[in-house]
């Protein structure tokens, strides 16, 4: 196979981590949204871990960019 | 038409060269020297005139210093107060860093991953100095946490070491490939504003507004990631759990 196709589909498979990612954003802010209308009063002291939160996930999804970059251009 | 990752290129302003060495005064350090003036001449200029009630640089510079405290009373504790010079430092220059790429013909020191692993390595050798100082060898009883039975320790012990040296590439790899990531982005959708040209420019161009006005929100929120996961490192080292 050509170096250059195998590149391509490396790439390809790398990012399929972001699947993984999606679900965990997606989780991190539905709970976000559940434990504010249960408690409206929380609303300050919650924000900020699920901002940290998204952070941290987002990062996930940066690595898997990272490796799918590395096999395009190394 | 130039590639996006040409943005990323170091190019030296004043070429200095000591012993062999290039140590010329870059487009990189150059950002470096604006974002420490802009923090200080904010902070200075801010509370030049000590009102009792602020105005509103005044009260800018107060609310920076008072998030950064409130975060390191929060996380760390009060044994934490020690360590607020050098988390401040760190949250003004990785947000100033991140923030001033976004300026039109700037340059992101950020985005390059020797900057971002030097301040990772710092903030690693402080936690790990501050442990071993304050704890000694009992500063190892970190890798076995309380509860775990016996037998499972060996497992256990590895596991934690290697998740701790992991902080090493985590912290820096998180911000690196943020600003990275998001400037190619943005240069990537400018190339296709030019090509498109007049007739369908404006669609990659709208596309573009709203990818900066994300980028602002990434800036912020990657320096509060680094500057928070500095603290919860501190927090551990000091508290050993």
């Amino acid at each position: 196979m050509d170096v250059e196709a195998a590149r391509m589909i490396g790439a390809g498979i790398a990012v399929l981590a972001l699947w993984g990612v999606g679900i965990g954003i997606g989780n991190i802010f539905s709970n976000l949204i559940t434990s504010i209308a249960r408690n409206p009063a929380a609303r300050d002291q919650v924000f900020g871990i699920g901002i940290l939160g998204f952070a941290l996930t987002e990062a996930i999804a940066l690595f898997a960019l990272l490796i799918a970059f590395l096999i395009l251009f190394t | 038409m130039a590639s996006p990752l040409e943005q990323f290129e170091i190019k030296p302003i004043v070429p200095i060269e000591i012993g062999g060495l290039d140590m010329s005064f870059t487009n990189s350090a150059l950002w470096m020297t604006i974002a420490v003036v802009v923090i200080t001449a904010f902070l200075v200029g801010g509370v030049s005139r000590r009102a009792v009630v602020p105005g509103r640089w005044q009260s800018a510079a107060e609310m920076s210093y008072e998030f950064i405290a409130g975060m390191i009373r929060d996380n760390v504790g009060p044994e934490g107060r020690q360590y607020f010079p050098f988390v401040f430092s760190l949250f003004m220059f990785i947000l100033l860093g991140n923030l001033l790429g976004l300026i039109p013909y700037s340059f992101t020191f950020t985005s390059h991953i020797i900057v971002t692993f030097a301040l990772a390595l710092i903030v690693f050798v402080l936690v790990t100095a501050v442990g071993l100082i304050r704890h000694g060898m009992h500063f190892f009883t970190y890798f076995v946490p309380s509860g775990v039975p016996g037998w499972m320790a060996p497992i256990i012990a590895p596991i934690e070491v290697i998740s701790y040296l992991s902080r090493l590439i985590s912290l820096p790899v998180r911000l690196f490939a943020n600003m990275m990531a998001g400037h190619t982005m943005l240069k990537v959708f400018a190339g296709f504003t030019v090509a498109l040209g007049v007739l369908g420019g404006w669609a990659p161009l709208l596309i573009n507004v709203a990818l900066t006005g994300f980028e602002v929100l990434v800036a912020v929120l990657q320096a509060y990631a680094f500057t928070i996961l500095t603290c919860l490192y501190l927090h551990d080292a000091i508290h050993l759990h």
